[in-house]
Formats: C-alpha cells, sequence, structure tokens
C-alpha cells in the first residue's frame, strides 16, 4: 500500500537524520516491544529482527551470515542475530541503503525468546558503553497471566526500563502522553483484528500469511500508537471489506487468486530469503491462508487483548506477556485449534524453522495433537528465515505437492460423502 | 587407589548413569510418603525440596546409554540432543515414579519441554521455573520468591503438609556442606589433580544428583579424606577449564578422550547447580526462602542463562581460569546450543585479549567417536607443552 510505503519511508528518514534532529535511537524487538513508551520519549524505534528480514528480502543476508561465521559464530545459532552482526560489520547499512544510527540505548524487552537475551548480551559488547535496559518478561508456562507475573513487569518498568529511558532521552515519564498513544494502540489492534478475521470468508480477501506479514509491519514495527497506524488499518480494513462485498479472493504477486482450492493454518514464521517463490508455491494451488500464528508473533488480539489507557504500564505488561512465543505448548495448540475450526480450514501445515528453538522445539507434538484432535490433514516442511543455504525449493515443493494431494483427496472423498444420500 | 575409594567411585559410576534411577526409586519405596521431584540443568534450589521431605533428582539427558526411538519424532534435526533422551525416558518407564518436574529457565528447548511434559500428562506437576533476570532484591528478589512458592504449592498438595522454617534451614546446612566439599576438591584437585581423574570426579559429581545429599556429603568427604594424602602421580599435562557444557552432557567417553589427550580438568561447568551459589547460604534465618532468593540474586556463579550486562561473564571466565592457573581453556559446547554458541565469541575474544589459548569443539551427549576430538586437544596440549610459556 502507498499509505504503508510512506510511513516506512519517513521512519526511516528520521532515523537517518537521528544525529542531526539529536532525537534518540532505540534498538529493541519486536515481540513485546515496547513501541508507545519509546514514543512516549520521543525516542525512534530501530528493529534487528526487521533489518535481518529485510535484507534476506534483498539477498543480503547470506553475506552477513557468513561474515558472522567468519567473526567465529557458529553455524549452528540464530541466523537473525548472525544477520545483524553480519550487518553491523558491514558498516551497519540499512534496508534502504543509509546508515542507521547507532544506538542511544538498547531495550532488551525479552519476550518469548531466549536468544534475544543473547542477542544483546552481543550488541551489549560491539556498542562499548550504550546502556541496556533488561525487561524480563515471564513466561506463561501455566497458561496464564498472574498478579505476581505482571507486578514484576511494571516494577521492572518503573524502576530499569522508564528511569533509563529518562536518563538517555532527558524526557520526564508522563503518563498521560502515554496513555493517549495507549488509546491509538487500542484502535489499530481492533481493526488488526478485524481484518484478520475477514478471512473467514470464502473465499478469503486476503492471505493471513504471506500478506499478512506486510500488514503486521506497522503495528509491530514502531507505528503502534501513532495515529498514522489507525488510518492505515482503517484504510486497510475498508479496501478488504470492499473486496468482501464483491466475492474476490486475495491478491498474490500476480494478479488476484480466482479459485481458492485449499484454506491452511500455517505455524511458524516464513523464510525471506526466496520469499516470492515460496509464496508463489502457494497460490499457484489455490492455497490461501486463512490464518497463521507468526502474524500473532508480535501480539496476540484474538482473545481482547488491547492496550488499555486507563492502566497504561499493566497493559503494557499484558501485551508483552501475550506474544504468540510467550504462550506455553498447550496454549497454542489451543490458539491454532481455534484457527482451524473458526476459520474453517482444510489443513494445517508447519514451516519449521531452523533458527528459531522458541518456534520450532515442540511443533512436531503440537501438529500431532492438531491431528488427532481435529481430524485435520497436517504437513511440515523446514527450511530458515534469513539463511539461504538452508531453503531447498525442490525438497519444500515435493513436500507441499503431496501435502496437496492428500487436500484434494481428503476434499474428494469429503464432497462424495456429502453427495450421497442420507 | 585404596580398594574402598575405588568401590565408592564404581558405585558413583553406576549412579550417576543409571538411568532407570534405581536408587532415587528406590529411596521412595523405602518410606511412606516420600517423593521424587525431577529437574532439569543447570540450577534449580534442591534444598527446598529436600525440606519438604522429598528427593531431588537431576534429569541430565540420555546421553549415549538410551536408544532414541521415539524422541526423534519429537525434535526436528537441528535441535540439541538432550530432550530427545529425556523424551525417550518420559515416553518408556524411566520416569515412571516421579512426582513432579521442573524445568528450570535456561534456553527455549528446555522451556518448551517443559509443555511437551504437560501435554503428555507427565507427574502430578511440571513446573518452568522462570529465574528472575532481574537482581534487584525488591523486583526479581520477589518475583523469584513467588516462583519457589509454586513450587512449594505443588509438594504441599503431595505431602499435605507446609514447610518448616527448621527443616528449611536443616536442608540449606546440608546443602552448603555439599557445596563446601565440591569446592575443596576442586582446590586440591587445582594444585594436585592427579590425585583424582576429573571423569571420577565427573562421576561423583553426577551421582550426588541422584541420592539424598546426606548420602552424597559422606561420599565427598571420604573422598576428600583420600585426596588430602599425596596420592598419585603428576604427569606432563597441560590444565584446562571446560566451559559450555552446562547442559547437555558430554558422553563419558569424551571427558575421558580429554584426559587421556594430557589434560587436566581443573574447573569445568559441566554439573554447574552442584555448585551454582558461591558460598554459604544463611541457614540460621527465620526466612530461609528469603536466604535461598538473595543467595541466587548475589551469589550465583556466571552462566549463559544468566543476563550479564552488568557483571560480563567473559571477565569471570578469565578470573575463574588465572584462579585456577590453567594453560587453556576448551570451550565444548553441544551443538545447537543457542545459548552456549552464541556466548563463545564474546568468551573467546576475551580470552585473546587475556592471552589465554584456548580451542573449541562441538559434541552431541551420545557423540561415539572421539579420534578427532582426541586428535584436537592433543595438539592443543602439546603446542602449550612444548612451545608456549605457561600462558598465566
Ligand atoms: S530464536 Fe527465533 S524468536 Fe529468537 S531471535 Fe531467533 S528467530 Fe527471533
Ligand atoms: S543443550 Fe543448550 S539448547 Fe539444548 S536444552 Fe540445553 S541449553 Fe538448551
Amino acid at each position: 500500500m502507498v499509505l504503508q510505503k510512506e510511513m516506512l519511508a519517513r521512519q526511516f528518514r528520521e532515523l537517518s537524520m537521528a544525529k542531526e534532529t539529536g532525537k534518540k535511537v532505540v534498538y529493541t524487538f519486536v515481540p513485546g516491544n515496547l513501541s508507545e513508551l519509546i514514543h512516549a520519549f520521543g525516542m525512534l524505534p530501530v528493529y534487528p529482527e526487521i533489518n535481518a528480514l529485510q535484507s534476506g528480502m534483498r539477498k543480503k543476508s547470506g553475506g552477513f551470515i557468513r561474515d558472522a561465521e567468519k567473526a567465529g559464530h557458529s553455524e549452528d545459532v540464530c541466523t537473525y542475530v548472525k544477520c545483524d552482526v553480519g550487518m553491523l560489520l558491514n558498516g551497519n547499512i540499512g534496508p534502504t541503503g543509509d546508515k542507521l544510527p547507532a544506538p542511544d540505548l538498547l531495550l532488551l524487552s525479552y519476550t518469548g525468546c531466549f536468544t534475544f537475551m543473547k542477542w544483546f548480551e552481543t550488541l551489549d559488547r560491539l556498542y562499548p558503553g550504550v546502556p541496556v535496559a533488561m525487561l524480563h518478561t515471564p513466561y506463561q508456562e501455566n497458561g496464564r497471566i498472574t498478579r505476581e507475573m505482571t507486578d514484576y513487569m511494571v516494577e521492572q518498568l518503573k524502576t530499569e526500563v522508564i528511569p533509563k529511558m529518562e536518563k538517555v532521552s532527558g524526557v520526564k515519564y508522563d503518563e498521560t502522553r502515554l496513555a493517549e498513544i495507549l488509546e491509538h494502540s487500542a484502535k489499530a489492534e481492533d481493526l488488526i483484528t478485524k481484518i484478520f478475521n475477514t478471512t473467514k470468508n470464502k473465499p478469503s480477501p486476503i492471505d493471513g500469511y504471506f500478506a499478512g506479514v506486510y500488514y503486521i509491519g506497522p503495528i509491530n514495527a514502531g507505528f503502534r500508537g501513532t495515529p498514522d497506524a489507525v488510518e492505515y488499518y482503517q484504510a486497510l480494513y475498508d479496501e478488504i471489506m470492499d473486496r468482501v462485498e464483491k466475492g474476490l479472493g486475495p491478491i498474490t504477486p500476480e494478479g488476484v487468486m480466482e479459485e481458492e482450492k485449499f484454506r491452511l493454518v500455517v505455524e511458524g514464521p516464513p523464510n525471506w530469503t526466496s520469499f516470492r517463490n515460496f509464496w508463489k508455491l502457494f497460490y499457484d494451488m489455490g492455497a490461501v491462508v486463512v490464518a497463521s500464528s507468526y502474524t500473532k508473533v508480535g501480539g496476540v488480539y484474538d482473545y481482547g487483548f488491547r492496550h488499555d489507557p486507563a492502566r497504561p504500564l499493566e497493559s503494557l505488561a499484558h501485551y508483552c506477556m501475550n506474544c504468540y512465543t510467550n504462550l506455553n505448548l498447550p496454549q497454542r495448540i489451543d490458539l491454532l485449534a481455534k484457527y482451524i475450526t473458526d476459520f474453517q480450514a482444510d489443513g494445517f501445515l508447519v514451516n519449521s524453522i531452523k533458527s528459531c528453538n522458541s518456534f520450532s522445539a515442540g511443533q512436531l507434538l503440537m501438529m500431532r495433537q492438531l491431528e488427532e484432535r481435529l481430524g485435520v490433514p497436517v504437513g511440515f516442511i523446514e527450511s530458515d528465515l534469513v539463511d539461504p543455504r538452508y531453503f531447498s525449493y525442490s525438497n519444500i515443493k515435493n513436500r507441499l505437492d503431496s501435502f496437496f494431494q492428500m487436500l484434494s483427496q481428503r476434499k474428494a472423498i469429503r464432497g462424495e460423502m456429502e453427495a450421497m444420500p442420507a | 587407589m585404596e580398594a574402598h575409594i575405588n568401590t565408592l567411585l564404581s558405585r558413583c559410576r553406576e549412579l550417576a548413569f543409571d538411568l532407570n534411577f534405581t536408587a532415587a526409586k528406590a529411596w521412595k519405596k523405602a518410606v511412606e510418603g516420600r517423593f521424587l521431584v525431577g529437574h532439569l540443568p543447570i540450577y534449580f534450589p534442591r534444598e527446598i525440596v529436600h525440606a519438604a521431605g522429598g528427593l531431588p533428582v537431576g534429569i541430565l539427558g540420555g546421553g549415549d546409554i538410551k536408544q532414541i526411538i521415539k524422541g526423534d519424532a519429537f525434535y526436528q534435526s537441528y535441535i540439541c540432543h538432550m530432550p530427545r533422551g529425556v523424551i525417550e525416558m518420559a515416553l518408556d518407564d524411566n520416569l515412571d515414579d516421579f512426582d513432579g518436574f521442573i524445568f528450570p529457565s535456561i534456553c527455549d528447548v528446555i522451556r518448551n519441554l517443559s509443555g511437551i511434559f504437560k501435554l503428555l500428562g507427565k507427574g502430578r506437576f511440571v513446573k518452568y521455573l522462570d529465574y528472575p533476570q532481574n537482581f534487584d532484591e525488591g523486583v526479581g528478589g520477589t518475583f523469584y520468591r513467588r516462583e519457589i512458592q509454586h513450587v512449594l504449592d505443588e509438594m504441599e498438595a503431595i505431602t499435605g503438609r507446609a514447610l518448616t522454617t527448621e527443616a528449611l534451614n536443616h536442608s540449606i546446612g546440608l546443602y552448603n556442606t555439599n557445596r563446601r566439599l565440591l569446592a575443596e576438591i576442586y582446590d586440591i584437585r587445582q594444585h594436585f589433580p592427579w590425585r583424582l581423574s576429573y571423569e571420577h570426579l565427573y562421576c561423583l559429581m553426577r551421582a550426588g544428583l541422584v541420592i539424598p545429599v546426606e548420602e552424597h556429603n559422606d561420599m565427598l568427604g571420604q573422598v576428600l579424606d583420600y585426596i588430602r594424602n599425596n596420592v598419585g602421580e603428576a604427569m606432563d599435562n597441560i590444565r584446562v577449564v571446560i566451559s559450555g557444557a552446562f547442559c547437555e552432557q558430554p558422553p563419558l567417553g569424551l571427558i575421558r578422550s580429554i584426559e587421556m589427550a594430557g589434560c587436566y580438568v581443573v574447573d569445568d561447568d559441566l554439573i554447574l547447580g552442584s555448585r551454582w551459589i558461591q558460598g554459604d547460604i544463611s541457614s540460621d534465618t527465620g526466612d530461609p526462602i528469603g536466604a535461598i532468593v538473595t543467595a541466587y540474586l548475589e551469589r550465583s556463579t556466571f552462566s549463559s542463562s544468566v543476563y550479564d550486562v552488568d557483571n560480563p561473564k567473559e571477565a569471570r571466565l578469565i578470573e575463574l581460569a588465572q584462579r585456577r592457573k590453567a594453560d587453556g581453556i576448551l570451550f565444548a559446547a553441544p551443538s545447537f546450543c543457542d545459548p552456549a554458541l552464541l556466548d563463545q565469541p564474546q568468551l573467546q575474544k576475551a580470552c585473546d585479549e587475556a592471552g589465554i589459548r584456548y580451542i573449541s569443539f562441538k559434541f552431541s551427549e551420545n557423540t561415539g567417536q572421539f579420534k578427532v576430538i582426541k586428535e584436537q586437544v592433543g595438539a592443543f596440549s602439546d603446542s602449550i607443552k612444548l612451545w608456549e610459556e605457561p600462558a598465566l
């Protein structure tokens, strides 16, 4: 969308001028990001994961990863980290070709992934002297958020995160200002929930994974809490509803999908290095993803969570604890089961990512449990986020071919049964 | 080696690698009301289970003993080996008599393994123990205290009785003794590593994870008495610290190969949990849980699982190597272990700056071939012996 492109261009422009404008730069993560708080202090966020995925899409990640490995990083570890380290070793030139400003603060909001901590410990050494604010998000090990978990986070915000932000930005914490920002967040969250629910329509007007990753861009990458994000999601929602009224299927890079043959729920992040080819394997078969867990990595809004201006810090805490990979495995299965049922999916597919233990460890059991619980056909493919060495087109294609074949057979059998006289 | 020490060390080896946990199960059976709580690496305050009348039992994976048949169906090829063995044990009857399981927060694999145990309905409770990464008494401390309280609540549901201050102080005292004895053994070995091979020390430490602490203290005492004497014969070996093997354990054959390649292991992080707290935990307070919490916050050793920006682990590793007068460091990490492997560049850079020699290799708990690693370690040891002045 034009609006999204403009927003992103503006964001990068602001970043490239940060030193002149005196704006302070905060590096932080997508899951559990505290964009609202960063805005409340007038600072600018940078998301190393997003730089990594963009480097992947622009075919730069392979070189960055190799350079990080040459500098001592193991081939076994998360490639997002290596891509980021490699980018830094190559002058920290961001996805738009501009040099990214060095951080004034490393905000280690550590949600749903242990590697985040290792990542920022690494950056701490690469940017000596830059303060690190640590926000430890407790895991929903028991499938719920308790009072004590919330208190722990709020206390960390009050005693660790906010004081460091005040010091770096030179701005005093203003809760009224934060509450105003959170109002915009809640509106954007309402809209994005409605947008992802439009896939309940048949045909689905959008792809909730391949296009979904674009839709979550603004809400996850620094615009949540801004009027721009609300405007963007309202426009997007209107556009999608227009498609629903016209009975149109999703837009693919090769135009509108004419016939929706398979409706899928996908678990796991996508591959970025061959994103287009990867997507094509689906739309060529008439497969549309009606829901995905990856689009909830920056926040699960399906059960009603919204940022709450009446309880600013508590709701920031709840937001962090509610990100998808901070849910325990039974919760993740329940959420996926809900998607499969509510969105009337024909099949469930896991894209297992070599880099990401947070997502991947346990996926095989999750898959079997969903198969047993719902009788849904399941498929499994493997790739990586940004390491091109781990994207094997032919392997993935073979597996998907068999998966789609299985789905066709199931559909045919179901069709025959439905056609039989009662 | 004297016969009784030989017998004791053989017994340790049996205990350490008995994946059926026969001794622990027999202990439970002997008296009505006893219970077993399995815990994964690295650290767990075992005192609280002991005080509640249970036995904390360390689960370190299937090593090269347990054949993996079902476990591989749970994990993709690019995930470390350790959880496969644990799943295999859970699906066979190895862990059947266990009443609860603790998964200490260390990485996402262990974290998600706790979910798998929940889904498989193992034990009467499954708890992912989220250690605070904030070390302020009022913030991280308060959170950690409540985490411990959850474990206490689970145990109370089993025993039907609350923990007393006296019982907890008593247990803290016993584990203090345990750590002190271990520290003394390490200190003696620093000067006279030939008095007790590292292989034996490893089995001795590992045995302590599956038997009552009283029994283990007795064993440690006996070994200590033995190595206080001038036993064994010094060899022309270099002194090394092993770093990175704190979770998935290298097979015993690999440990043996390192020694055979000419290394005295003078410190390590293999059974780190048993030596996690540096020094004693107060055992005479009216708030023993508070004492455990404070010790964790203020006197934990360094580890890949602990946020370290205010107390960088590379400085602590260098300090350890220098204190132990090590000639070099062996970075030995399990394949696909994000926490260990992501730390290595920093740690190695610090070694470079401090002039400490090191090598690194990866292993898996079921590695069967040690030839390459043995040659690598042998060449490292030779290069230090032949060409280098002692580094420190
Ligand atoms: S392990 Fe996964 S969630 Fe964590 S940084 Fe890597 S890709 Fe992101
Ligand atoms: S070996 Fe490493 S990656 Fe595997 S469970 Fe242990 S800490 Fe996690």
